[in-house]
């Protein structure tokens, strides 16, 4: 491109346009949207408390101190402590880092899955058929029945193999990524099958390239945006359905804290203490909140008809 | 469209099987014992006879079909002679719920008013309040109103539910006294004090579920209305010199509700199981709840016909929501 003549007007032109890439023109979108700058600067708050607040913050979360119980808000304990003394902020850290990890260990997962089947379906005509009934059936399951279900049925076989943590996030993670990627297969079958018609993949496939490299090179490149729109707001909707299942008392066991685990256990003292079920509750919100501002953000920025308006 | 719809429910049973088949193979795969409540001092010949008299003896494709012909036979019947007092399904064995020793659609008839006048009652209102939102949004595209409209909205489907209904409890029950925070759902409405009781203690899962609702559906509203309002029609209806509110209310209005109507049919299975948490959060015992405690009891036969029910719920309303749009919509055609 940029050997092309710049002599020329047009020529100029089109140089001009061709150094802008097309990432810059979604970044610019992107940082006019009000709503998806105030996702990404709290976000990038919350992430920064949660990530490197345990190297200031020295308490541990899961000490406690019987003559400090449910104390209020002090220098030694500045969000308080709980019913067995633990350092409210220290165990919020904690489990702030749980609530996202499982947020995103869960969109990958379903992300990929997703992808994978939406991308098989919409590539190879033969099994596209029988993918989509597969799709169709999951979509047509009672999803929360079932996660509750799988949570209590497999919690103590995982948590023998696995150990009591590694198994009820390996469970979590994957009832999550297994009732949330039909969404996304849905939008990749229906992008790859316009794009797979372009000439293109025609260009590729004439050349020999197998399908397979054809999927990964030529293919998911260009159905990028929708999948990370979706990916985003997957992150929030794992964080929400995480913390439901712990709230009904079917996550994480309450050693091993997350923001959603917090408020269930903080329940049985609302009336007294409403404070540390109000804490959790605002932790949940405000990321959910983020994020989805700034996966609508990124939905409009990615969009060429509404980008540039 | 009578074809298509003869086709949707061919599709629909296979798959309801199906779902049903993976439910009760998920149960069937799970380690737990239901007789692991059974005392240690029960002895063990005693223990394989209750085994025996729950049937759970049988391999497990007996007992699935077993369970298919007390569902899909015996609970029919017996609902025909409940209702005209025939005796056809005179000892015939109905599904009977582990934990209460009781048929489970007995249980779940007694729990289903408690939760279709708390989640019903939200719906419609949450219905409600989102239509004028979403109109009046959509008329003043990037007002005030559409600006503050959005970011409730925004809020409301962001927090979960149950911190909004926590949060509810904490301001409207424990500071200021005004509702209870518990479901009470041995009040009989009898007189105007026992209604005026029941209204207060309806209004904070209401109001929790209708926010829910009311941000999810405004935003279809918006955008539907959004839709609408750009077309030709409309132009076409304002030069002729119609009224604004002809032309908003009536044109746009009614061709704007074609979407959302579909969209309104195909979330009421999902109320129900979004009712499991506000259930729990003002312990109201409903559906919801009565899942989560036979969950917790290991009573399969209770779950599965929960579980299951859930399903057929989701695949009637999205019959009902395809069939609705193609009877709204005189464009979309199936055959």
């Amino acid at each position: 491109m940029t050997e092309a003549p710049t002599d020329t007007l047009s020529g100029r032109v089109a140089a001009a346009e061709a150094a802008r890439s097309p990432w810059r023109d979604v970044w610019d979108q992107f940082r006019h949207h009000r709503g998806a700058m105030f996702g990404v600067w709290v976000l990038g708050l919350i992430l920064l408390v949660v990530l490197a607040g345990p190297w200031i913050w020295h308490l541990d979360p899961t000490k406690s101190d019987i003559l400090a119980r449910n104390k209020p808000a002090s220098w030694a304990h500045p969000l308080g402590s709980d019913h067995l003394g633990r350092d409210l902020l220290a165990r919020m850290m904690a489990g702030g880092r749980i609530s996202l990890a499982v947020g995103v260990t869960a969109m990958v997962l379903s992300i990929l899955l997703g992808t994978l089947i939406g991308a098989l379906s919409g590539y190879f005509r033969k099994i596209d058929t029988l993918l989509m009934r597969i799709t169709d059936l999951f979509l047509a399951l009672p999803l929360l029945p079932l996660l509750l279900l799988m949570m209590t049925l497999f919690r103590d076989p995982l948590a023998k193999t696995f150990g009591p943590e590694g198994g009820i996030f390996i469970l979590i993670v994957g009832g999550i990524a297994l009732t949330s990627w039909m969404h996304t297969a849905r939008i990749v079958r229906g992008e790859v099958l316009v794009v797979k018609e372009r000439e293109f993949v025609l260009a590729a496939r004439s050349i020999g390239t197998p399908p397979h490299r054809i999927i990964t090179r030529h293919i998911l490149p260009n159905v990028l945006s929708p999948v990370m729109v979706s990916a985003t707001l997957g992150i929030a909707s794992a964080i929400i359905t995480e913390s439901a299942l712990s709230f009904l008392g079917l996550g994480f066991p309450p050693d091993f804290p997350t923001w959603g685990r917090l408020l269930f256990d903080a329940m049985e003292r609302i009336q007294l203490y409403p404070w540390q079920v109000i804490l959790p509750g605002i932790a949940i919100s405000l990321t959910v909140l983020s994020v989805n501002y700034i996966g609508n953000g990124l939905r409009d920025a990615l969009d060429p008809r509404i980008r540039g308006r | 469209m009578f074809n298509y719809t003869l086709r949707s429910l061919a599709i629909a049973i296979p798959t309801l099987l199906i779902i049903s088949l993976v439910i009760f193979l998920l149960l069937e795969a799970a380690p737990g014992d239901p007789l692991g409540e059974v005392p240690l001092t029960v002895p063990p010949e005693v223990k394989e006879k209750m085994r025996t008299a729950l049937g759970l003896d049988a391999a497990w494709y007996i007992r699935y079909l077993l369970w298919l012909k007390q569902f899909f036979w015996i609970e029919p019947l017996h609902l025909v002679d409940r209702i005209f007092g025939t005796g056809y399904a005179q000892g015939m064995q109905r599904v009977i719920s582990f934990q209460s020793r009781l048929p489970v659609m007995d249980v779940i008839a007694e729990r289903i008013p408690q939760t279709l006048v708390v989640v019903g009652m939200a719906y419609l209102l949450g219905v409600l309040i989102a239509v004028p939102i979403g109109i009046l949004q959509a008329y003043r595209q990037y007002g005030l109103f559409d600006q503050v409209g959005s970011f409730v909205a925004m809020i409301g489907f962001s927090v979960p539910t149950f911190f909004t209904g926590t949060l509810l409890i904490i301001i409207f029950a424990i500071k200021l006294h005004w509702f209870p925070s518990v479901y009470d759902t041995t009040l009989r409405v009898t007189d105007w004090s026992s209604f005026w009781a029941q209204v207060r203690q309806m209004t904070l899962p209401v109001a929790v579920l209708a926010l829910a609702n009311a941000s999810q559906f405004s935003s279809y509203m918006r955008a539907s209305m959004l839709d609408n309002l750009g077309q030709d029609y409309v132009r076409t209806a304002r030069a002729k010199g119609m009224s604004e509110r002809v032309v908003v209310l009536v044109h746009v209005l009614r061709n704007s509700l074609i979407a959302v109507v579909t969209v309104i049919a195909l979330g009421i299975p999902g109320i129900f199981g979004g009712a499991i948490i506000t259930e729990q959060v003002f312990k109201v015992n409903g559906l919801g709840q009565q899942l989560i405690s036979s969950i917790h009891a290991n009573d399969l036969p209770m779950v599965m016909t929960l579980t299951f029910i859930f399903a057929i719920l989701i695949i009637l309303f999205n019959l009902i929501a395809d069939i609705l749009y193609g009877l709204l919509d005189p464009r979309i055609r199936y055959d």
